[in-house]
C-alpha cells in the first residue's frame, strides 16, 4: 500500500482504527469521513485513495461524497475557522456588513485562508442561534449580536 | 429486564422528588449557552458549594425557555412561593439573585422577567393571577399570564419546556413520558395506532403538511420484514430552529414518537437524521437514546412486550437538499444526497429500497400525547383542516426572538405584533414564512391566519416554521436575491432546471439589483419561475421560485423602480 506522505504514521494508524470502526458497511462512509476529517483537518485525494483501498469503496464514490457535502474540505484549513452565518435572521440583522469588513480587512473571500495561516473564512448556513443574530462562529464557538465594531475584539482572541 | 411496573415506580418517585425542594433552573439551549449560560451555571454552583447548601438548593439544567432574546435565563422556585424567571443573567447578577431571593426570600425586581412558570399560566389566569397556596412575590414583577409572549402560546409539543433536564430520562418519565409508547405497545393494535393518528388530523410539520396517519397506513400495508422509520431532523431552512429546540430540550418525546410510529408500521430500526450544525442536539439525542436503552424502552423486547425497536442518530454533513426525503435516504446509505424521482414512493421503496416512513421532529413529538389523550382531545384546538399547534421560530426585526407554539389558525398579527413585537425603531415591511421555499406576507395582510391552506392562497407556505419579520431596510429585490443565492448554492446539481435555472435567476436578480436591469429582465424572471416550478426534479428547486414570485406579487413597484434608472438612461 502506498504511503500517505502528508501524514504521520501515528495519524494513519488512527485512520486505520476509524476504518475498522465505520468502514465495514457503505452507509458508514459519511461518518467515517467526518471522523477522519476531524482527525486530520482535511481530506486530500491521497487519503481518499487510502480509504478506498482499505474499504473497497470506489475512489470516485468517495470523491463524490467529499465534494457534495459542504462539511468536507480537500484543503488544509488555517489555524482558526471563522464562519459567518448567512441565515435569514443574520441577513436581516446586517450580516453583509460583517462579510464586507472581513473581505476588506483581510483581503480574503469565502473559502479562502489568510496568507499567515491564521484564519479560514467560510460561510455558515444558519446554526439556529437566530436569537443572537448576527452570529460569527469561530472554531465552533458561537458569538452573538456581533457588530462591525465588536468583530475585531472577537477576532483578536484567536491569534 | 425492566418492566412497565419499573417505569411506573420511576414516574412516582420523580413526581415526588422536586415538589418540596428549592430549585434553580438554568436554561441551557444553544442560544443560552452562546449568551453565557455556562458561566452563570458555574457561578451559582460554586456559590452553593461554598455555602454548603447543595442539599437544600438543587440546580437543574433544562433546555431553552423559549425567549432567546432574553438569554441567559434562570428560574427560581422555592416551595410554597411563586417561581420567578430572571432574564439576561451574568455571574454577578445570578449571585445577587441567590443572596436576595434564594437566601433572603426577596425577589430582585430589576432582573425579573415574570412571576410564575409557563405550565401555571392557565391556573393563574383562572384564579386571579396567583395559585392558591403559593406565596405571592412582589407585584412589581409582571405575572407570566400578563405577558403576551407567554400567555398567547399553547404548549403541547413544548409542554416540558424549561421544566425537565433533557439529560435525565426520569424527568421525562415524571411528566408522564413514555406512557403513550407503553399504551401503544400493550393496549393497541397497529391499526388502532394508525387510526388514532388519522383521527387526530395531525399533518406533517416539516412543510408539506401531509397527514401522518396516512403516511403510516401506506407503509403499514407493505409486506416486508424490514421497514424503517426515520426522523427528519435536518432542519435546513435558515431562520428556523424549532426542531433544534425540541431536540435539545425534550429528546425523549421524539424517541417516544418513533417507538409509536415503529409499532404502527412494523419497523424495528429507526434513524434520526440530524444536521452537523447542531452538535448539542446530536449529543442530547445520543444520551437520551442510551438512557432509553438502559431502561429497556429501546432494544430487544421493549419492557417485555415482545416488540423490538432501536434508533441510531445519523449526522448530516452539510447539504440543504438532504432535508428532501429521497435525498436524506441516499445520504444515510452513504451516498451523495441526490433526490430521485417519485414514484416509487418511500413507503414502498425508501431507505435501502425497503418500505420507509420519514417524519419530522415536531410531528413525532406530537404523537405521544395523541396516543395518551386521544384524537378528540388533539382536535380541540387549531382549525378544522389543520388541528393542533405549530411552533414558529420568530426572528428578524422584533423584540422577542424565540420559539413560540400557537394554535394553527392564529393570525400573523398575533404572532408578530403581540408575541414578537416589532422593534420600535423599525417599520415592518413584511413577514417571511417558510424559508427558501416560502414567501412574504406584507404588512397590510397581518390579519391572515397561519394555516396550510390560507398561507398558500397568499403565496407563502407554512413551511417548517421559520417566521422572519423584515423591516423596510430591505427591498423586495434584495430579499428575492438572498433566497435565490441560497438555493443556487444548495442545489444538488442533478437536474438542469435546478442547476442552471437558479443560476440564471440569480444573475438576473443581481443585474436588476445593481441598476443594470431592464423591464425585459423582469419578464424573463417570470418565465424562468414558471419553467423551474414545472420541471425541477424535487421540491427544493420547484419551490425555490416562491420568494421571487412572492416579492414580484407584493412589491412590483420595487422591481420597476430598480430597472427604471436603466430605462431613463436609454438602456
Amino acid at each position: 500500500m502506498q504511503a500517505v506522505l502528508e501524514f504521520t504514521k501515528e495519524q494513519i494508524d488512527e485512520v486505520d482504527g476509524l476504518i475498522d470502526r465505520y468502514g465495514a458497511h457503505p452507509s458508514g462512509l459519511i461518518p467515517l469521513l467526518e471522523k477522519v476529517q476531524e482527525l486530520l483537518g482535511y481530506l486530500p485525494l491521497s487519503i481518499q485513495e487510502y480509504i478506498s483501498e482499505k474499504t473497497h469503496i470506489s475512489p470516485n464514490r468517495i470523491y463524490g461524497v467529499v465534494t457534495f457535502y459542504s462539511f468536507f474540505t480537500m484543503e488544509a484549513r488555517a489555524r482558526h475557522r471563522v464562519q459567518l452565518c448567512l441565515g435569514t435572521a443574520c441577513y436581516v440583522k446586517g450580516a453583509d456588513a460583517m462579510v464586507e469588513k472581513i473581505e476588506n480587512d483581510y483581503q480574503i473571500n469565502f473559502g479562502e485562508s489568510t496568507e499567515d495561516g491564521r484564519f479560514t473564512f467560510e460561510k455558515a448556513r444558519c446554526v439556529g442561534a437566530c436569537g443572537l443574530a448576527p452570529v460569527v462562529i469561530i472554531d465552533g464557538e458561537v458569538f452573538g449580536k456581533v457588530t462591525v465594531d465588536s468583530l475585531d475584539g472577537i477576532l483578536e482572541q484567536f491569534a | 429486564m425492566n418492566t412497565i411496573k419499573d417505569i411506573d415506580l420511576i414516574r412516582q418517585k420523580a413526581q415526588q422528588d422536586d415538589a418540596d425542594q428549592t430549585c434553580i433552573y438554568v436554561h441551557m439551549g444553544t442560544c443560552g449557552i452562546a449568551s453565557g449560560a455556562m458561566s452563570v451555571l458555574g457561578a451559582i454552583k460554586n456559590k452553593i458549594k461554598e455555602d454548603g447548601a447543595a442539599k437544600d438548593v438543587k440546580v437543574v439544567t433544562t433546555g431553552c425557555a423559549g425567549i432567546c432574546s432574553q438569554e441567559p435565563l434562570i428560574t427560581v422556585k422555592i416551595p410554597g412561593a411563586e417561581p420567578v424567571i430572571y432574564k439576561q443573567m451574568d455571574e454577578q447578577k445570578v449571585l445577587r439573585v441567590y443572596e436576595s431571593h434564594v437566601k433572603g426570600d426577596s425577589a430582585v425586581v430589576e432582573y425579573a422577567l415574570a412571576r410564575g412558570m409557563e405550565y401555571q399560566i392557565k391556573e393563574r389566569k383562572a384564579s386571579a393571577g396567583h395559585i392558591p397556596g403559593e406565596k405571592v412575590m412582589t407585584a412589581e414583577i409582571p405575572g407570566i399570564e400578563e405577558l403576551p409572549f407567554f400567555a398567547l402560546q399553547e404548549l403541547r409539543v413544548m409542554r416540558n419546556r424549561g421544566l425537565i433536564d433533557p439529560a435525565k430520562i426520569k424527568d421525562y418519565i415524571g411528566r408522564d413520558g413514555y406512557q403513550g409508547a407503553i399504551k401503544a405497545l400493550t393496549e393497541m393494535s397497529s391499526e388502532e395506532v394508525i387510526n388514532e393518528a388519522i383521527g387526530s388530523g395531525l399533518r406533517g410539520r416539516g412543510g408539506a403538511g401531509f397527514p401522518i396517519g396516512l403516511k403510516w397506513k401506506f407503509a403499514a400495508a407493505e409486506k416486508n420484514d424490514i421497514k424503517y422509520i426515520l426522523c427528519n431532523a435536518d432542519e435546513g431552512d435558515p431562520g428556523a430552529f424549532m426542531d433544534r429546540n425540541v431536540m435539545e430540550s425534550d429528546p425523549h418525546s421524539i424517541i417516544e414518537g418513533l417507538i409509536i410510529g415503529a409499532k404502527a408500521i412494523g419497523a424495528h430500526q429507526g434513524y434520526i437524521y440530524c444536521r452537523a450544525e447542531y452538535p448539542l442536539a446530536i449529543e442530547t439525542l445520543n444520551k437520551a437514546i442510551n438512557q432509553a436503552r438502559a431502561l429497556d424502552l429501546l432494544g430487544e423486547n421493549i419492557l417485555g412486550t415482545g416488540f423490538s425497536f432501536d434508533i441510531s442518530v445519523y449526522e448530516g454533513a452539510g447539504a440543504f437538499v438532504c432535508g428532501e426525503e429521497t435525498a436524506l435516504m441516499r445520504s444515510i446509505e452513504g451516498k451523495r444526497g441526490n433526490p430521485r424521482p417519485k414514484p416509487p414512493f418511500p413507503a414502498k421503496a425508501g431507505l435501502f429500497e425497503k418500505p420507509t416512513v420519514l417524519n419530522n421532529v415536531e410531528t413525532l413529538s406530537n404523537i405521544p400525547q395523541i396516543i395518551v389523550k386521544g384524537a378528540d382531545w388533539y382536535k380541540e384546538i387549531g382549525t378544522e383542516k389543520s388541528p393542533g399547534t405549530k411552533i414558529f421560530s420568530i426572528t428578524g426585526d422584533i423584540e422577542n426572538v424565540g420559539c413560540v407554539e400557537v394554535p394553527i389558525g392564529t393570525t400573523v398579527d398575533t404572532i408578530v405584533n403581540q408575541i414578537g413585537i416589532v422593534s420600535p425603531d423599525k417599520n415592518l415591511k413584511a413577514v417571511q414564512l417558510g424559508g427558501p421555499s416560502g414567501g412574504c406576507i406584507p404588512k397590510d395582510y397581518m390579519h391572515v391566519a397561519v394555516d396550510y391552506e390560507t398561507l398558500q392562497e397568499y403565496g407563502a407556505i407554512m413551511g417548517s416554521g421559520g417566521l422572519i419579520a423584515m423591516s423596510d431596510d430591505k427591498s423586495g429585490v434584495d430579499i428575492a436575491k438572498f433566497f435565490i443565492d441560497f438555493c443556487q448554492d444548495e442545489a444538488c446539481g442533478k437536474c438542469l432546471p435546478g442547476r442552471e435555472g437558479t443560476k440564471q435567476m440569480l444573475q438576473i436578480l443581481e443585474k436588476i439589483d445593481s441598476g443594470e436591469g431592464s423591464p425585459d429582465d423582469i419578464e424573463t424572471l417570470k418565465v424562468l419561475c414558471g419553467v423551474i416550478r414545472k420541471t425541477a426534479l424535487c421540491a427544493l428547486c420547484k419551490t425555490a421560485v416562491n420568494p421571487v414570485l412572492s416579492t414580484l406579487r407584493y412589491f412590483p413597484e420595487e422591481y420597476q423602480e430598480a430597472v427604471k434608472t436603466k430605462v431613463e438612461m436609454g438602456g
